[in-house]
């Protein structure tokens, strides 16, 4: 999977779990959260779907690290490539 | 043999529409049992018995918009079972009676369902589009057909449920300011040690076991509350009643369509991770309006976190007839001081807001040290 696949993975994850939200275009380069308003609950269910998905999980203290879409695309695509 | 009655589920709702029966004619029923789904401005919801028996008799068809009160359904309790649906419902209206007293009278035309004529399909888009048909019978003549809805839909496009809603707030808002003397204390709280016990115990399990700080959060002010029950209960009639069981109230955003509290039922026996699993099951199941009569009615106190929107401070108004609201604000690293050095710690504003007739600030003050003790504290919150 390339880093572009998992974006979509990402961005198909985020209408699974926040259906409601009307954002034809998820930004790449914002803070997730706060441009799609999804709360620390929301956040831990997409985190936890791309796990089982694609078997990485992100531990607390890497957050920082995975808080725009390009970024956390780019997170699992490296630790992907490591397994 | 006693009536099954459309209940109130708070001071806001005049009326709902029955849309599923999950029973028939002869079923047994036990009390607890969700036996109805019910569409108020909050959303679907599904409706329990308050007694065992047999469901005799079903009195109003499914899509029927009844007023709070009408009859539904009459159940034949059991021969042992004295029934006691009438003792419930006099004890629900005692605890809605000092709102009711403040609103115009309108048991008038409680009895008279107001069905606006649709045909079913109409009905179901309606619903799907969160149109409102007694908005569209004022301009229809006769029975609303589904081409009717959707050219509302293309023209008329909004959401009356939000409108309703916020209606809703308005009203119980306008009376907690106008009857309710609120007072406000606020503290600053220490939240790193509880963040990095957290984090700690997080590192350990799997993501779907992770337990996040608005749990943690929320189990402390149970805590709390157990020491300082003053604050959990009700103003009511004049009388302060204090609650034995705690039900939070819990502000849930619904992105679109406003704010909604129902209650996190039982959470004093609830430990850490179980309040975790039934916060996040809760904050589902109002997203996709799945929540029980029960959640909607029976909130002891509220509480509401606008940290994720980088509040400080949350002075706010107390739901009647409850007598206090927590406000928690954004976790900030802030500059402590503590002895005699200043480092960085990540320090949260809690607020509370409370019923000057059922409580005095000491006892507010009580419960805000109280919190703060169990969070510099954290392995009592297991």
């Amino acid at each position: 999977m390339n880093k572009e696949q998992i974006k979509t993975a990402i961005i198909e994850q985020i209408r699974i779990i926040a259906p409601d939200l009307e954002y034809d275009d998820i930004p790449s380069d914002e803070n997730l959260q706060n441009a799609l308003e999804i709360d620390s609950f929301d956040f831990l269910h997409l985190l936890n779907a791309l796990y089982e998905q694609l078997g990485v999980q992100v531990p607390e203290a890497d957050y920082g690290e995975v808080d725009t879409l390009n970024r956390m695309a780019a997170y699992f695509a490296e630790r992907i490539k490591g397994t | 043999m006693s009536e099954f009655l459309m209940p109130s589920l708070g001071a806001d709702m005049e009326s709902a529409v029955l849309m599923q029966w999950k029973v028939k004619v002869g079923d047994k029923v036990t009390k607890g049992q969700v036996i109805a789904e019910i569409e108020t401005s909050k959303g679907v919801i599904e409706i329990e018995v308050f007694e065992d028996g047999i469901i005799e008799k079903i009195l109003v068809e499914p899509e029927t918009e009844c007023s709070v009160g009408t009859p539904l359904a009459i159940i034949r309790s059991d021969e042992e079972n004295i029934p006691v649906s009438s003792a419930t419902a006099a004890q629900a209206q005692t605890e809605e009676a000092p709102l009711e007293k403040a609103k115009p009278d309108r048991s008038k035309d409680t009895t008279q369902p107001q069905r606006v004529k649709a045909s079913p399909a109409a009905r179901k888009k309606a619903r799907e589009l969160g149109l409102d048909l007694a908005d569209l019978a004022q301009t229809s003549d006769g029975e609303i057909h589904l081409s009717r809805i959707e050219s509302a839909a293309e023209t008329e496009f909004k959401t009356p449920s939000a409108d309703k809603m916020r209606q809703a707030i308005a009203s119980a808002m306008s009376l907690a300011n106008a009857e309710i003397p609120h007072y406000y204390l606020s503290a600053s709280i220490n939240m790193s040690p509880a963040l990095s016990w957290l984090e700690e115990i997080n590192k350990n399990v799997t993501i779907k076991a992770r337990i996040l700080p608005a749990a943690m959060i929320i189990r402390a002010v149970v805590l709390a509350l157990e020491k300082v029950p003053e604050l959990n209960g009700y103003w009511q009639a004049g009388h302060h009643h204090v609650c034995k069981e705690i039900h939070p109230g819990i502000a849930i955003a619904l992105r679109k369509a406003g704010v909604i509290t129902p209650a996190l039922l039982g959470a004093k026996d609830m430990n850490l991770s179980r309040t975790m699993q039934a916060l996040d099951d809760l904050i589902m199941r109002a997203r996709a309006g799945k929540l029980r009569g029960a959640e909607l009615t029976q909130q002891s106190i509220t509480i509401t976190n606008l940290g994720d929107l980088g509040v400080e401070n949350v002075y706010g108004v107390i739901y009647p007839p409850q007598v206090a609201l927590i406000g928690l604000g954004k976790i900030i690293d802030t500059p402590w001081a503590q002895e005699n050095n200043v480092t960085v710690q990540k320090v949260m504003k809690a607020t509370l807001a409370g019923d000057h007739r059922a409580t005095d600030g000491r006892t507010g003050a009580l419960f805000l040290d109280k919190f703060n003790r169990i969070l510099q504290n954290p392995k009592e919150l297991l």
